[in-house]
């Protein structure tokens, strides 16, 4: 401690500059905080589970508004089963990652709307297709895939998420429960452990975005044209180009959509290609900022080494060990960072709360202080380096000399 | 004397090249990134319609039902089919146009190309004269076409290109949905940004490729695409759109005399108690006529993502600014002696301020310089990405000028108090210890 007495009567007569380092300091820690919590957020939505077998899975679309729906079902789907490699094949509405074609309002009294989850209606053997995985509850059977008149069947038993099951009944068990939406009316009998609408995030639902509803359906005039296709993932684009072409020839009538009939893979590394180039951007950002603080804490350190070359030359000529000297500047860096990070730290959760407003960003961590406090010191170390290692090789002859 | 101390300036900074060359990279990183970042921000948030877009205004009527009223909210976002044809109709604007989007399968007559989709608007015919469409060839139809249903369509210059191979295609035949429509315009490039006259399409794509009447793409059965917004028994299937109560269309007026605009607004109020009256109406009248800018705002069409990064750019460049601070004290105070001497030779506070505010102003040009290429890359970056405003990102002659105003401004700013400091030193102590 006795060491510090010296650097503070030192800093004592250097305030701006000392002020202007330690406020460097505090805008980076706030800077850095913020952006490092948002690059994590950005990548937890990138590793999103959508709790289908994605990377078997390709779709083909069809877009084909006068065609008899059962007739271009059955034409598809056999044309589809006859491409070598096909696993299996299933009429849905849409996939992860597709264009989104089912959100709906519910409720449970008929009254009060409670949210917008996304429905998901497949025919027979679209959950093994899709590779849906049931936590509770149990299979569909063959009678509880009906016809719909409009878009969804009237009364159809439906698999829920776990996280859509606890935004309507927290810590109950929601098998056999009922929900309904506009004429429609739902009973619970599966829980999926994941499954997220077609884009996750995109404003319906939650951050972590899983308020799917999945319901059976018997293919027909309300479902039709889209088809999930399972095949060996090393197979997928082979398959899918073949796949394209056997449905285009099975039904010359409809147009298909390339840039929906995709793989699964393709789709969601398109529908995550700006959240990836943000995350970019963000880095970028932190590595610029880190490397101007270093800069200018370079640049300080040198002009007061400079500055200093009569009295380090005295204390070394009065008995100081290099390694004192040395000692002696990182100390004083040591301390100014440290003023700068409790500054920053208030400015972390200023510019939090700024985000939070305007942004919808959720809370920062607070472990995200202390790590950010640890870069920050090892940076001014590191930064003072060569300054300090200047600063001890100032001979103690210099102190005999004037100027 | 701006001259000569503009040489001292050179002089100095040449002398202290790792200093001179620190600050002049970290003005620059900062400016290069807030430009790139504004530039964006400039080009989305810009006017789609310079000189047109103040006599352009989006009416908004509330036609729901009590269920869910909250005084002081905003009208639906669209308008219903009855109250876009009524408005339609009453011709009480100097234009008008009622339209929406969709998607319709085109099919060529060439045997080498597959049916594909293509975005499509189908519209009143006002649409065009209102917005200033620019056409290649031909024009757009008239509104008797309008009322008869006519099967005519206006494709883009690209569809024209793609279908045509470019050549003046009036006259001839596109079948869409296994119906010929009738050529009757086409579209030289225009590309409004944002493309504001329905927001439920992506804000800054391209241009859709086909446009036919409203009233024939009912006709025909064409898909509507966007959002539709119901409310009571609304189930919005396709078929009853006209009936049901549901928004799903935008609506357009164009007003050139904005004394006009308070008489228009007050129309819809009396449009909205008389609806009210015939039963149709329920709530409280609740009509309003955004402009086309404010419509713009209250929808915030910019992306976040771009003002989230035009603020992190910002604080990126405000911490550049005090690293430069930091520095240029560092090199002012260094200079103690030299300054003192100017001091004693009977230069006064005043003119050895200026004299280190035009070195601050010359880090300040070289950092202007250096952030303009770090930005003209970073805008290339921009355009490397996939998403639809990336082509727009382009630098303009104001940015250009904005750039060094900022950078030179900026650095001018950090200087301040770096030279106020160095002009307190007493000339007498730094001529002692010489």
């Amino acid at each position: 401690m006795t060491q510090f007495a010296p650097i503070f009567s030192a800093l004592r007569r250097h305030r701006l500059a000392t002020a202007l380092i330690a406020l460097e300091i505090a805008l980076a820690c706030a800077v850095l905080c913020n952006a490092c919590f948002l690059i994590v957020e950005q990548l937890r939505a990138l590793h999103i589970d959508s709790g289908v077998a994605e990377s078997s899975l390709a779709v083909i679309n069809l877009g084909c508004d006068g065609c008899k729906g059962a007739d271009l079902n059955a034409r598809v789907t056999t044309a589809l089963r006859a491409v070598p490699g096909v696993q299996s094949v299933a009429v849905v509405n849409a996939v992860p990652f597709a264009q989104p074609t089912g959100y709906a309002g519910i409720n449970l009294d008929h009254e009060h709307f409670i949210a917008v989850p996304h429905f998901y209606a497949g025919g027979p053997g679209a959950v093994e297709t899709l590779g849906l995985q049931l936590v509770a509850g149990r299979a569909f059977q063959p009678e509880d895939f009906q016809t719909a008149e409009l878009w969804l069947p009237q009364n159809p038993s439906v698999w829920i998420t776990r996280a859509f099951a606890e935004r309507l009944w927290p810590g109950q068990d929601p098998l056999g429960k009922e929900f309904f939406s506009d004429q429609h009316h739902f009973r619970v009998i599966g829980v999926m452990a994941h499954l997220t609408p077609p884009d996750p995030g995109g404003g319906h639902g939650d951050s972590a975005g899983e308020w799917s509803v999945f319901v059976p359906v018997n293919p027909g005039a309300s479902l039709n044209g889209v088809y999930a296709l399972r095949a060996n993932p090393g197979d997928l684009p082979r398959v899918l180009r073949e796949a394209r072409d056997a449905a285009q020839k099975a039904a010359p009538e409809a147009v298909l959509d390339l840039q929906q009939s995709r793989t699964v893979p393709e789709l969601r590394s398109d529908f995550f290609r700006q959240t990836r180039i943000m995350v970019g951007t963000l880095a970028g950002v932190i590595v610029a900022l880190l490397l101007v603080t270093a800069l200018g804490i370079v640049g300080l350190a040198s002009f007061w080494v400079q500055q200093r070359r009569k009295q380090i030359g005295i204390r070394r000529a009065i008995g100081a060990t290099r390694g004192d000297i040395l000692h002696y500047f990182q100390a004083e860096n040591f301390l100014i960072v440290t003023v700068g990070i409790a500054i920053g730290m208030v400015l972390t959760f200023a510019l939090n709360l700024v985000l939070m407003k305007f942004y919808e960003v959720p809370r920062l961590p607070v472990y995200y202080l202390p790590v950010g406090a640890l870069v920050l010191w090892g940076l001014g170390q590191l930064a003072v380096l060569a300054p300090a290692l200047r600063a001890s090789q100032v001979p103690p002859m210099v102190a005999t000399r004037s100027v | 004397m701006l001259g000569y101390y503009f040489d001292l300036a050179l002089r100095s900074l040449r002398r202290n090249k790792m200093l001179t060359a620190l600050m002049v990279v970290a003005i620059a990183l900062g400016i290069g990134a807030s430009m790139t970042t504004l530039t964006v921000l400039h080009v989305l948030s810009g006017d789609p319609l310079p000189g047109t877009s103040s006599t352009l205004f989006y009416p908004q009527v509330d036609p729901r039902d009590m269920d869910g009223y909250e005084e002081g909210k905003r009208p639906p976002e669209q308008v219903s089919w009855v109250d876009g044809m009524n408005l339609l109709r009453a011709k009480r604007a100097d234009r008008q146009a009622l339209m929406t989007g969709g998607a319709v399968p085109v099919q060529p007559a060439q045997s080498n190309i597959d049916p594909f989709f293509s975005d499509a608007r189908y519209t009143s015919s006002d649409f065009f004269p209102m917005f200033k469409v620019p056409f290649l060839y031909g024009r757009p139809w008239s509104e008797s076409e309008d009322g008869a249903k006519a099967r005519v369509v206006v494709i883009s210059r690209t569809l024209n290109e793609k279908l045509f191979g470019g050549k003046d295609s009036v006259g001839q035949t596109l079948r869409m949905k296994d119906t010929a429509f009738q050529v009757v315009g086409v579209i030289d490039l225009w590309r409004p940004s944002p493309r504001f006259y329905d927001l439920n399409m992506d804000s800054y794509g391209s241009l859709e490729d086909v446009f036919v009447p409203l009233s024939t793409a009912r006709d025909v059965h064409f898909e509507h695409s966007g959002s539709t917004d119901c409310w009571g028994t609304g189930g919005g299937d396709e078929e009853h759109a006209e009936t049901s109560p549901c928004v799903w269309l935008q609506f357009w007026v164009q007003i050139n005399d904005s004394g006009k605009v308070a008489a228009y607004r007050d129309y819809l109020v009396h449009y909205s108690q008389e609806q009210k009256a015939l039963g149709r109406f329920q709530r409280p009248p609740n009509a309003q006529l955004p402009g086309l800018m404010e419509w713009l705002d209250i929808n915030k069409v910019v992306p976040g993502d771009v003002r989230l990064q035009t603020w992190l750019a910002l604080g990126f460049l405000l911490v550049c600014l005090v690293n430069t601070v930091g520095l240029m004290l560092a090199k002012f105070l260094r200079r103690a002696g030299e300054l003192g001497v100017r001091r004693a030779l009977g230069a006064s506070k005043r003119e050895v301020f200026a004299q280190l505010l035009v070195e601050s102003g010359v880090i300040g040009l070289a950092g202007g310089f250096f952030g303009l290429l770090l930005a003209f890359v970073g805008l290339w970056l921009v355009r490397k990405q996939p998403s639809s405003y990336a082509a727009l990102a382009h630098m303009s002659s104001g940015m250009l000028l904005v750039t060094f105003l900022l950078a030179v401004g900026a650095t001018l700013l950090a200087g301040l108090l770096p030279a106020w400091r160095a002009c307190q030193i007493t000339p007498a102590l730094q001529l002692k210890s010489q």
